[in-house]
């Protein structure tokens, strides 16, 4: 009876379950640069060869760059080139580019992974220092200029990033992966301030 | 740190991106199960491991992920040239004396 009672309060507090993104709200401000959780958005991975990519940008409405650790942008929809044949959507006019992509008959693969990837923004004159704590790449801008994005590592962990502006970038890990490169984000934040 | 260019991403990226795959230019038999053990081994197991320039895969994992060719020297650790996967072996060097 005590058990048939405590199943029914287990189910409960269950259906009342909140979900909660990864690092919902952590934010973190130094002098000189500001680490913060960007907001949920649509992402998908994209695979797709040469002879599909004219069919697939008019169905994203964007042209798919096609120039190594370059992007696009377009009406808040952003392709980052990751490879000769593979590309990132991220879409933060909560427009699905899964349900665009469905509609393409050419060959091509397209998986979402918008719940997979957690964004952090790191913003201020001090941005490029901070991500450069555990990014080996060359952030200066004439190597790294705005709009540049490529996939890298920071720290142990794999991220892709994406240079939004002359001191901004967009940082995509892994969500399980998220609360150690914001760790690192923020203790390199400190550091990068002096 | 070294870099190492990536013919893929057409430039020099840090070594911290890539990883090595092994010894390039190893050609799997086209009728493997034909094969007699000795020759088996010695495709499957034995290597080069040559003391200078060395012909190698290698992987840019954390970046493009493509594989991709290498040629090495083990004694100095210098990347002589780096070329697409499925190329032919590169006849002549850059900066070869002979």
């Amino acid at each position: 009876m005590a058990k048939a009672a405590a199943k029914t309060k287990a189910a409960a507090v269950s259906a009342s379950v909140e979900r909660r993104p990864a690092l919902a709200g952590r934010t973190l401000s130094a002098s000189g640069v500001k680490v913060e959780v960007l907001p949920p958005a649509e992402r998908i991975s994209l695979r797709a060869p040469q002879a599909s990519l004219a069919a697939l940008s008019k169905a994203l409405g964007l042209t798919l760059p096609t120039k190594p650790k370059t992007s696009a942008t377009k009406d808040g929809r952003t392709a980052l080139w990751l490879g000769p044949d593979e590309w990132m959507i991220i879409d933060e006019a909560r427009k699905d580019p899964l349900a665009d992509c469905a509609k393409v008959t050419v060959l091509h693969s397209a998986v979402g992974i918008s719940h997979r990837n957690v964004a952090i923004s790191v913003v201020g004159p001090a941005a490029a220092a901070t991500v450069n704590s555990g990014c080996p790449q060359d952030l200066s801008l004439e190597a790294f200029p705005v709009g540049a994005a490529s996939r890298t590592i920071l720290g142990k962990s794999e991220i892709v990033l994406l240079r939004s502006a002359a001191d901004a970038f967009r940082v995509e890990c892994w969500r399980s992966f998220s609360d150690y490169v914001f760790t690192l984000l923020s203790e390199a934040a400190g550091d990068a301030a002096n | 740190m070294l870099l190492i260019r990536c013919p893929y991403c057409e430039e020099e990226r840090p070594e911290l991106e890539f990883r090595n795959a092994g010894e390039a230019h190893i050609a799997r038999p086209t009728n493997i199960a034909a094969e007699s053990d000795d020759d088996f081994e010695k495709f499957f197991f034995i290597r080069a491991n040559p003391k200078g320039v060395i012909y190698e895969r290698w992987r840019h994992i954390h970046g493009c992920a493509r594989f991709f060719n290498a040629v090495r020297d083990t004694v100095t650790d210098r990347f002589v040239m780096t070329y697409k996967a499925g190329e032919p072996k590169p006849a002549k060097l850059p900066g070869a004396s002979k």
